[in-house]
């Protein structure tokens, strides 16, 4: 435990460290300047200036840090999952809707990637697996007429949540985006007050094209809230510390792994030790 | 979005008029302006620090032409540069499609595909049959060795479906090295070139999963090893490709969505670390949505230019 003056080369060190967990330039030289300026010359241990940028870390993230939460008010309370391709969208409806039935409630799945071979035959694996129903169309099916058959029977069947899966999709490819502007459009026929939440699903190993990502999606699809998926790599998802100063967008949970039970409450502070490599008690 | 490296310089350079040799601190202001370019590609910051220590060396004393400005001088050396990093030269053109892959060796040879999970690894094995068969007369088989992924197995089956490539029958229950071995057994009675194996998605970090890619590789002896990994990943990319070319052995790297709106500096990060080309970019999801690497053109979308 060592300690060392807090001296030039030593921020240096801890803004390649922030770089390095995915935070960005900006952010990465902003906090280690405001570091600077509190704790400049004086002497430190590591250990200790990891905890003042965890602390900093954590205020940033702590407003944000919300669990997804199902309003009994709707029936159904209506989830959309977009993002972009293989982010782990279809993977986190299944994590989810394991949750959702342990807490009693009836969950069904539309299965709107009615592009990607197998899709439908994905989401149907876990609807088996967490026992809901599921509802499809066939492959190269319109994905918003699918959108609105889900409502329907998800009305008629008198179900507490929907969940709508939809095809992967990278946010610069206008005609894609637009398609999911008309699925919106489509839930919004049929209750207008839907989809109660639009999520956005990222993966940890995304570098800074995630910020545009959230905002680009934001704008088609009024995202409420973020999921991150692959925190069980070494990747460690820093771009979310940029998201949150920027667009305020609730996060509420982030995938460890490829099992059902692998979806954890996103928590601002093991979030933040983890960027900044310290040790964290294990949550599970 | 970010600024792209030359909005970026001429600031740094209005300053300067003059023109003659470039000194030492000229380099170091454009360096830090290029250093920054470089993170917000999401070049990894150790390849970042090689790659200025290594430009700033060669800029030092260089003489700036009469017809340009210094801040385009930079630029030129800095791009030059980048692209021999990538391995190109800067008048390299795409290699025709039978040089991409390397497939010497008495037929079947194995193609043996790897990579984190979603990082396109099936959508890939199902784009590069079609243009083994296509454009190179190849006889292909696709077998996935995914099983553990819901529908993984279907999903190459649909694509060779699509685009008329045979795919190994799927019998469930069957462990990956063993539907590696029936797939090389059934291509040589059936007279096929070339096996391309789609495994399972795993994170670098898990001994297991390693363990299992690591006994298929025993198994097939592939001659291609080709890591898929996505376009727009970040810092963790030179993590990723070290870790899978230590443990696996790794002949290439194939970038997925390209496509994408990403500067695309993990074909850096990848290529510097493991010295491994990269071979191909996937640019759509679409089953004709690949090209070869052309360094030329990812220096500049590195570059923002
Ligand atoms: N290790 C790990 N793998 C995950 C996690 N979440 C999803 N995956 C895996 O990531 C891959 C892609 O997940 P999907 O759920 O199919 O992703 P998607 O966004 O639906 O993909 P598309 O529909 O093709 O755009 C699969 O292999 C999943 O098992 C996670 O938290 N950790
Ligand atoms: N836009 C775009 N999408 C791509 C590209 N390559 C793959 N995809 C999409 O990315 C998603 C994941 O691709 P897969 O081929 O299933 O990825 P994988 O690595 O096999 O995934 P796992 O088996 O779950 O680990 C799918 O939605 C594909 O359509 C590409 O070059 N561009
Ligand atoms: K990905
Ligand atoms: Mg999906
Ligand atoms: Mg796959």
């Amino acid at each position: 435990f060592t300690k060392r003056r807090l001296d030039d080369a030593a921020l240096e060190e801890l803004e390649d460290l922030l770089i390095t967990s995915d935070l960005g330039v900006s952010v990465a030289s902003k906090l280690t300047q405001s570091l600077a300026r509190e704790r400049f010359g004086k002497e430190i241990s590591a250990e200790d200036v990891r905890g003042v940028l965890a602390g900093y870390l954590t205020e940033i993230l702590a407003p944000v840090a919300k669990p997804l939460t199902i309003d009994p008010a709707h029936r159904p309370h209506v989830i959309l999952m977009a993002g972009v391709n293989g982010a782990g969208k279809t993977t986190t409806i299944g994590k989810l809707a394991q949750q959702f039935r342990e807490q009693g409630k009836s969950v069904m799945l539309a299965a709107g990637d009615t592009f990607r071979a197998a899709a439908v035959e994905q989401l149907q694996v876990w609807g088996e697996r967490t026992g809901c129903p599921v509802v499809t169309t066939r492959l190269g099916g319109d994905a918003a007429g699918l959108a609105f058959e889900a409502m329907t029977r998800a009305k008629a069947e008198n179900v507490d949540v929907l969940m709508i899966d939809t095809a992967g999709r990278l946010q610069n490819r206008t005609e894609l985006m637009e398609e999911l502007a008309k699925i919106v459009r489509v839930i919004r026929k049929q209750d207008e007050t839907a989809p109660h939440d639009a999520l956005i699903v990222l993966d940890a190993s995304t570098g800074q094209n995630a910020i545009n990502q959230v905002k680009v999606f934001s704008e088609v699809a009024q995202l409420t809230g973020i999921v991150m998926t692959k925190l069980d790599g070494s990747a460690k998802g820093g771009v979310l510390v940029a998201a949150a100063e920027q667009f305020g967008l609730p996060i509420h949970a982030v995938g460890v792994g490829e099992g059902v039970e692998d979806l954890r409450p996103f928590d601002a502070e093991i979030f933040a030790r983890t960027l900044v490599g310290l040790e964290v008690e294990d949550a599970a | 979005m970010f600024e792209s490296l030359s909005d970026r310089l001429s600031g740094v350079f209005d300053k300067l008029k003059k023109r003659g040799a470039l000194s030492e601190s000229d380099v170091s202001a454009a360096m830090r302006e290029v250093r920054v370019a470089l993170l917000e590609a999401d070049v990894a910051l150790p390849v970042v620090k090689d790659f200025i220590k290594q430009v700033s060396g060669k800029a030092v004393g260089h003489n700036v032409l009469k017809s340009v400005t210094p801040g385009q001088q930079v630029i030129k050396i800095v791009h030059d540069e980048l692209i021999a990093m990538l391995g190109g030269s800067a008048d390299q053109e795409p290699p025709a499609s039978s040089e991409t892959l390397s497939l010497i060796g008495v037929p079947p040879v194995a193609v043996l595909m790897v990579g984190l999970q979603g990082s396109g690894k099936t959508t890939s094995t199902a784009k590069i049959a079609k243009r083994l068969t296509e454009k190179d007369r190849k006889r292909v088989l696709m077998a996935s060795l995914d099983t553990r992924r819901p529908a993984a197995q279907e999903q190459l089956q649909v694509l060779g479906e699509q685009i008329g490539v045979k795919t190994l029958p799927i019998i469930k229950g069957q462990m990956a090295t063993d539907i590696a071995k029936r797939a090389m057994d059934a291509a040589r009675l059936q007279g096929f070139d070339v096996v391309m194996l789609d495994t399972a998605g795993r994170m670098h970090v898990d001994a297991a999963l390693m363990a299992e890619v690591i006994a298929v590789r025993d198994r097939v002896q592939p001659v291609e090893t080709l890591l898929v990994a996505d376009a727009l990943t970040g810092q963790d990319a030179v993590t990723v490709a070290k870790a899978f070319d230590d443990q696996v052995g790794i002949t290439g790297v194939v970038l997925s969505r390209m496509d994408g709106d990403g500067r695309g500096g993990a074909a850096l990060s990848m290529r510097a670390v493991t010295g491994k080309p990269i071979r191909l970019i996937g640019t759509g999801e679409k089953p004709d949505a690949i090209e070869p690497f052309h360094a030329t053109r990812i220096a500049g979308r590195i570059l923002g230019m």
